[in-house]
């Protein structure tokens, strides 16, 4: 039996689901940071006085690294409220989840535990266990010395070597180390040569320490950069002068669609046109790659279309610079591998995927007209929502599909939408009659089109929370037999 | 100097451009002007002037002392060919990597308002041809001196002359609204809306210079009643798009014909109603000078109290049709400091048939002068003389 109070519960879920997927705390082109962390504050503190249980198994779900922090944090901060079950059940997905974060976000998250004053048994348990599955506590010595230092520290326990001990509290007791990397820290001091056997991100203050000209050391340190440093560094090293620090086609061919996608746009277009083939591959590879871990079929969705945000707010801001669009076109790429047969509409009537710009107004609603001209089985609307020429429009358009041209719902609309929207606590909604769902990654896009039927008119408490259970089931199974494949490697 | 605007009677029209849906942050709604067309035989683009001070000699001992953000720089072509923008260089291909940016000139104290800068270029202050054009109104004073006018006024007229307005950045939300506004492909304008007032007309020739120029608008000058309304008005309501209205649609092209209405219904009702107290009043126009086939002037309205009066300047072609266009909106003192020199001077300074024209006693319009900021203007015995009358009444 469904009660007024069961459909407010389902409502505010889905909201804070939407919010957890893309809210970030950051600039965004229509709203300023502290704005966005006000409302992310209390949509937490709200979630977490009147729905614990669905708040902590948010963290099962794909919502981004930073309210994974945040759910964490608070849940750690109240365990005395919460009962024996709950905290067995929050104690297994927060493990899980800080298994998947990257480290240095732990180590931050372990860092506010200690400002907070939060020091329970559970979490020292949780931190406790956290440490020792790390594959390498050296490493995280020397990487992340403050935040290993600040972790032990606070959690009371013992470095697993007296050495790293050392190392952390006490470094110029010893001469020297038996560990090669700790000792290769403590030459990197006096030994130029030694430091380019440190991590890149150690190795650049001790290059800054030594005076090394950028570009000698950009060519010297290249073979130790991770993947994610070699694409991020590749442009500011070639304008440096070091030639060596170049992504190949096999580490494009290894990147997340939605990593990849923000990199091509961050490349000027005549390179996007010089690399057409490269780059259009790598995509193609990526999204194909995203629609076998998401267990679908390529070409299994039909006949698509797609309604794309190209306008001139899909350009984010400058912390998040191009974020929407690149999530447009993460998700053009990776609907064109779903679909059968796909057509794409980007705002701007551009046709040229490859050279996408933020440019220009919103005109969704004669887009979407576009799209429905094609008798699509799917629709898929992505867009941050700000539909402004005319305003209103696409709404409309949804309306009038919905109730009298399509009120069988032969065609499924969705909007997917990557941008949190601090005043309303949730991303923007085109039409009530279209069910909209955050966007994190379009590689989630499979997941996020079966949750946002949760969102199509009256919600069902109990099939939601029966799905949340089954996620939560499916996502502490995937921590028994290994770590997610999208998840962060620290060294290559 | 008088400079009593002359010239026929025009009306703004707004020709070859396309209206398009507003866009709405708080209190402020920018309406995107569209050409089919761009102009390209005339560009606009902007100088920026490092001092803050402008001093332009304007006479033998007077000087125009202005605040100058910013001056736009005029080319036309001759023959009609299209005009490159001032500061665009045609380079061998080889050299198109080096980075030095185009020479520019420095322009330190502006020689005049409108300066030729060469054959076929204009440097002028935006929007201050404009204010100077109302500052400048009747500035002689009384034409035949009457005993009632002060010995100062019949020598120096209404010299000084002041008027006050902020700066576009004092206006609150107009610069947020200005960075999240998504320019449309072959935007050429602006209407600028505070609270539903029409606070500015904003035209140049190209989608180019329009894409250069968006943020100058920030620099412009507003008047006080614009920058009242913005610190006191709530948000604005979107003016969304209803089908309701449009009858039982039953297939794909009835909804597409719906959609179309829709986007009608809105440029009417933006040119007919939103924008009807800029385009139907009429102007009086004074042409400064001419660029090719183009002319640059200024115009004042006819300084209706108690209603939306315009002052601007405007470049139209030979068919009338406007290349560019910046208004500003008089507020409601300033109306009717305009409307009273108006009178005074349409009775050559004769205050009894001045103030019977308004239906007046003299008394009144003394104290009327009083209120508007010219007591200095009347003789101090005769001021107290209608003071007292005023009293006894």
């Amino acid at each position: 039996m469904e009660t007024y109070g069961d459909l407010v519960a389902a409502e505010d879920v889905l909201l804070f689901v939407n919010a957890a997927i893309t809210g970030t705390g950051q600039r965004e082109f229509h709203g300023g940071a502290a704005e966005q962390q006000l409302s992310l504050e209390f949509l937490h503190e709200y979630m977490l006085i009147n729905y614990r249980g669905p708040y902590a198994a948010a963290l099962a779900l794909d919502i981004n690294d930073h309210n994974a922090a945040l759910i964490v944090r608070r849940l750690l901060e109240t365990s005395r409220d919460a009962t024996a079950e709950q905290r067995h059940a929050e104690g297994r997905l927060i493990a899980r989840r800080l298994e998947l974060l990257p480290p240095k976000r732990a180590y931050r998250l372990i860092g506010e535990l200690r400002r907070a004053k939060v020091n329970n048994r559970r979490t020292r348990a949780i931190v406790r266990d956290w440490l020792a599955a790390r594959p390498d506590q050296t490493l995280d010595a020397v990487k992340y010395r403050a935040g290993l230092k600040r972790a032990l520290r606070h959690t009371h326990l013992r470095p697993a070597a007296v050495e790293t001990g050392d190392f952390l509290y006490a470094p110029r007791r010893r001469g020297a180390y038996q560990a090669p990397l700790l000792d290769t820290w403590r030459r990197a001091h006096h030994q130029q040569s030694a430091l380019y056997e440190l991590p890149y991100t150690v190795a650049e203050g001790f290059a800054r320490r030594h005076g090394i000209p950028r570009a000698a050391f950009l060519e010297r340190i290249e073979p130790r950069l991770t993947g994610l440093e070699r694409l991020r560094l590749q442009e500011s090293a070639r304008a440096a002068g070091a030639t060596a620090v170049t992504a190949d086609g096999a580490a494009l061919a290894r990147m997340p669609l939605t990593r990849l996608a923000s990199y091509v746009l961050g490349l000027p277009p005549a390179d996007r046109v010089a690399r057409r083939t490269e780059l259009t591959g790598a995509l193609r590879g990526a999204a194909r790659r995203a629609v076998r871990a998401a267990g679908a079929e390529e070409g299994g969705w039909g006949r698509v279309a797609a309604v794309l945000d190209d306008s001139w707010s899909a350009y984010g801001s400058g912390v998040k610079r191009r974020r929407p669009l690149a999530a447009a076109l993460a998700c053009h790429f990776l609907l064109a591998a779903l679909a059968g047969e796909y057509t794409a509409l980007w705002t701007s009537g551009r046709t040229d995927a490859l050279l996408a710009r933020p440019s220009g107004p919103t005109p969704l609603g004669r887009r979407i007209l576009d799209a429905l001209d094609t008798a699509p089985q799917r629709l898929v609307i992505v867009s941050d929502g700000w539909d402004n020429a005319p305003p209103g429009l696409a709404a409309e358009v949804l309306r009038v599909w919905r109730t009298r041209l399509d009120p069988e719902h032969r065609t499924s609309i969705v909007h997917l939408n990557p941008v949190y929207d601090a005043e309303g606590f949730d991303v923007r909604r085109l039409a009530p009659t279209v069910p909209t769902a955050g966007l994190r990654d379009a590689e989630d896009l499979p997941a996020l089109v079966e949750f946002a039927r949760f969102a199509e008119g009256r919600t069902d408490l109990a099939e939601l929370t029966a799905h949340l259970a089954a996620r939560t089931e499916s996502f502490l199974a995937a921590g028994a037999t290994g770590r997610r494949p999208g998840a962060e490697e620290t060294v290559r | 100097m008088t400079t009593t605007p002359s010239g026929p009677a025009f009306r703004l029209d707004l020709a070859g451009l396309d209206t398009r849906p507003a866009q709405v942050w708080g209190g402020v709604r920018l309406v995107p002007l569209v050409r089919a067309e761009p102009i390209e035989d005339l560009r606009l683009h902007q100088e920026l002037y490092e001092p803050e001070y402008a001093a332009v000699p304007v006479g033998r001992r007077t000087d125009y002392l202005a605040y100058v953000p910013h001056g736009f720089v005029a080319d036309w072509a001759q023959d009609g060919t299209p005009a490159a923008a001032y500061g665009t260089r045609l380079d061998a291909p080889s050299a198109i990597g080096a980075t030095a940016p185009p020479e520019r000139i420095r322009v330190r104290a502006p020689r005049r308002l409108a300066k030729r800068e060469s054959r076929t270029r204009l440097r002028f202050l935006p929007l201050h041809l404009a204010l100077e054009g109302y500052l400048a109104l009747h500035f002689g004073g009384p034409t035949i001196a009457w005993e009632e006018w002060s010995d100062r006024a019949v020598r120096h007229g209404l010299s000084p002359r002041a008027e006050e307005a902020y700066a576009g950045d004092r206006v609150r939300g107009l610069a947020d609204a200005l960075r999240v506004f998504e320019i449309h492909p072959g935007q050429c304008g602006l209407v600028v809306y505070v609270a539903d007032a029409l606070a500015a007309a904003f035209v140049v020739p190209h989608p180019d210079d329009y894409r250069a120029l968006h943020r100058t608008l920030l620099l412009d000058l507003y008047g006080e009643l614009i920058h009242h309304y913005a610190l006191l008005s709530a948000a604005v309501p979107d003016f969304r798009a209803d089908l309701r209205m449009a009858g039982p649609v039953n297939s794909l092209s009835e909804l597409r014909a719906a959609v179309a209405g829709q986007e009608r219904a809105w440029t009417d009702f933006h040119d007919d109603t939103m924008a009807g107290g800029l385009l139907d009043p009429d102007y009086r126009a004074r042409e400064v000078r001419r660029l090719g086939r183009f002319r640059l002037a200024r115009f004042l309205p006819e300084f209706r109290p108690k209603q939306e009066n315009h002052i601007g300047e405007a470049i139209t072609d030979e068919h009338g049709r406007l290349a560019y266009l910046k208004t500003f909106r008089l507020s409601e003192s300033q109306v009717r400091r305009g409307h009273l020199l108006e009178r005074l001077a349409a009775h050559q300074w004769h205050l009894p048939s001045a103030a019977a024209s308004l239906g007046l006693t003299e008394p009144q319009l003394g104290l009327r002068i009083e209120g508007a900021g010219f007591a200095s203007l009347l003789r101090q015995d005769v001021l107290d003389r209608y003071r007292r009358a005023a009293l006894r009444y």
